[in-house]
């Protein structure tokens, strides 16, 4: 098993790398860079230019070299813990994104606990009570939850909040909350306003997550040892949660993988529609304006998150299904 | 999934809705699938839905009442208006809509709208109204349905600058609806090269794409796509956007399908039927072209038709952030830029209206892909 681990986190040396290529391949797409359409917009606005400020930037991170130079360069600042200089915002780039990294990170985690701890118990119903008509409520549920895009969610339901409820449902914090430094009070606050993102986030999940419990409990229900189980009189809970729920569970748990850069993709423009203090709309602004560090730093820190929980989620199956074989 | 209390009671059923006699046993596989997939009644529906929307958008110039750019400057925000078979002061056979009325509320400062009951206006078909020209080829201006002269139409009310939005609906539809098709057929093609490649021949190739499908499958895809759009010039023509916009979504779109692929062929490369092709000399060519590929066509159309619905969610996010397309062009996530704040979706409900299209075009695809997968396997009854 420790083995396995190590292997897989030698593993994860190549992706990481590919990752921060591709990072830093979308983030210098665009033509020219920051400083040269910056300078450009100074100067027409007739303001004065830190030229040594901005000398010793374009000094610093290389931006009249050759791009590989530049990326050598960004990987290298970022291994020291420097991601970079946020042109928009004058700070450097760790300083802005931390919380909201954090709070994206908050949303993506609760929304997949959420996830599993509605799904399952569900699924499980759902398929104990096939063709019940509380089986096919919950199907035609599932199947307008997986067929609503998370940003099209929010926007009705931002809609039905403020039309029904006369309630708005934009952001995270109070607003008395928005700006003051972290205390129990902000944290109580939080959790108020938690559950819409999380909402928005886990439907499409549920949803597909439901369904396959749901079927792959089937499956198992017509296998013979649920009928020997039974013919031997065990109870009909025990019989359920202890074998044939274990063994559907399995592609719940190898899912997770997969789960993160969706949740993730999902907090992403979800915050964008609700005005969260999250990822999304700053890497959006950060997009538009070319500003490249902030950009590139959201990229490769949200698929590195990503990468990371692979490797839990695999670890989690290993460890949960004994049959796996650590090649 | 086998179900198999499902397939006892199907099968069941099948007894009464299959043929008689002996035309089960003579049927072309095709003609199995068909009864199949015809057993599962909503993707039947599903499939009846897509075709009226495809249809829609083929034809759109002529089906919608109006050409979805002129701006009605006397009907901004106009709310829907309702058809009307009592009117006049008794029934008629021929639906009218009343006059529209507007006025400025002087408290609250907003258009608002009133029937004047005592203006009808008939509706007709094959109307004469805006000019257009069908495909580029022809200049028209019969709509299949109008109003008479002086009265107006907006079925679906009106938008900011007074355009119709039913016709840009249908308008955008066109776009929204065939990207999800180009986007899925590009993906279909590097994901059979690679997952082919990765499947059959396997070795060094194989792992260095199964790196390559991992690493992409761990990529969050709205950051990534908004990353590789925000990059497209802005100087660009719209048709350029518009298949840029198609390939960024193929770029992850292809991974899933190249999975699928890949299993495919190493699941049947060691068959008994492609054995005994490659001992009878065929080539490797010949016997991915002509017998891998066809056995295991019906899955892979499966997989494709599930992931379209992906291709027209990823536009429309793109397009409502407004890093996809962008006016003149019209699609629905372009509408639906228009629904940034909650007080303007609040006065103007109506412009929500494109998000039912879109759950119902992905809830189609996902109940014929349903569909699908029971037909994919005709034998397996």
């Amino acid at each position: 098993m420790i083995n396995y681990i190590i292997r897989r986190i030698f593993y994860m040396i190549p992706t990481l790398i590919i990752i921060s290529m591709i990072s830093f391949a979308v983030i210098q797409l665009p033509p020219g860079d920051y400083l040269t359409t910056k300078i450009a917009q100074l100067q027409a606005q007739d303001e004065l230019i830190n030229v040594d400020l901005i000398e010793a930037l374009r000094e610093e991170y290389g931006l009249d070299q050759p791009i590989y130079v530049q990326y050598g360069k960004w990987v290298w600042n970022i291994l020291h813990g420097d991601f970079g200089y946020s042109w928009e915002w004058q700070r450097p780039v760790e300083e802005v994104i931390g919380e909201r990294i954090l709070l994206t990170a908050i949303i993506s985690f609760t929304a997949m606990f959420m996830i599993y701890l509605l799904a399952i118990p569900v699924g499980i119903f759902s398929a104990t009570h096939k063709y019940s008509v509380a089986d096919y409520l919950i199907t035609i549920v599932a199947f307008v939850g997986l067929a609503l895009p998370n940003f099209l969610l929010a926007l009705l339901l931002l809609f039905i909040g403020y039309v029904v409820f006369d309630v708005s449902l934009v952001g995270l914090f109070s607003s008395e909350f928005a700006n003051a430094p972290w205390s129990v009070a902000k944290v109580g606050d939080l959790l108020k306003h938690l559950w819409i993102p999380v909402i928005v986030v886990g439907t499409t999940s549920t949803a597909g997550r439901l369904r396959v419990m749901r079927g792959n409990l089937l499956d198992e229900l017509n296998k013979p040892y649920v009928m020997a189980a039974r013919a031997k009189g065990l109870s009909e809970v025990k019989l359920l949660l202890k074998y044939p729920v274990r063994m559907a569970l399995n592609p719940l748990i190898s899912g997770l993988s997969i789960l993160l850069p969706q949740m993730i993709s999902g907090a992403t423009i979800t915050a964008v529609v609700l005005g969260l203090p999250t990822t999304g709309p700053m890497l959006l602004g950060a997009l538009r304006s070319q500003d490249v560090y902030l950009a590139g730093a959201f990229i490769l820190l949200l698929c590195t998150l990503t990468v990371i929980s692979t490797l839990l989620s695999d670890i989690l199956l290993a460890w949960s299904d004994p049959r796996i074989q650590y090649e | 999934m086998s179900r198999r209390l499902g397939i006892s009671l199907r099968f069941r059923r099948e007894k009464s809705d299959l043929p008689e006699g002996e035309s089960y046993y003579v049927a072309t596989p095709r003609q199995l699938m068909w009864w199949k997939f015809r057993k599962h009644k909503l993707a039947v529906v599903a499939l009846y839905v897509l075709g009226v929307m495809y249809l829609l958008a083929l034809f759109a110039e002529f089906v919608s009442p109006y050409n979805p750019n002129v701006r009605h400057i006397r009907h901004l925000y106009a709310p829907s208006q309702k058809i009307h078979l009592y009117y006049e002061g008794r029934w008629h056979v021929q639906p009218a809509v009343y006059g529209l009325k507007f006025e400025i509320d002087p408290v609250t400062l907003r258009e608002k709208y009133y029937e004047e009951k005592d203006k009808t206006y008939r509706l007709r078909l094959f109307c004469r109204g805006d000019q257009y020209r069908m495909w580029g080829l022809f200049e028209s201006d019969i709509h299949l349905l109008g109003v008479e002269p002086g009265g107006t139409l907006f079925l679906l009310g009106t938008d900011r600058m007074g355009r119709d939005m039913l016709s840009r609906i249908i308008a955008g539809s066109r776009i929204s609806l065939s990207i999800g098709f180009i986007g899925i057929i590009l993906s279909f093609i590097i994901g059979l090269i690679l997952g082919g490649i990765s499947g059959y021949f396997g070795g060094t190739a194989d792992l260095l794409i199964q790196r390559l499908i991992e690493v992409m499958r761990a990529f969050p895809a709205i950051p990534l796509w908004m990353g590789l759009s925000a990059a497209l010039p802005m100087t660009w023509s719209p048709l350029k956007v518009y298949f840029a916009i198609t390939v960024i979504l193929s770029l992850l779109g292809w991974v899933g399908v190249a999975r699928a692929i890949r299993g495919k062929f190493l699941a049947l490369r060691e068959e008994d039927f492609a054995v005994a092709a490659y001992l009878a000399g065929a080539s490797r060519w010949r016997i991915i072209y002509k017998h891998l590929l066809p056995s295991f066509m019906s899955h892979i159309i499966v997989v494709l038709t599930l992931r379209i619905p992906h291709m027209i969610m990823g536009e429309t996010a793109l397009s409502y952030l407004g890093l996809g397309l962008r006016p003149p062009i019209t699609s629905w996530g372009v509408l639906l830029k228009e629904c940034q704040n909650v007080q303007d979706m609040a006065h103007h409900p109506w412009l929500l209206l494109p998000v039912l299209f879109i759950i119902l075009v992905i809830l189609s695809f996902n109940f014929v892909g349903d569909g699908l997968r029971d037909a994919a396997d005709p034998y397996a009854a």
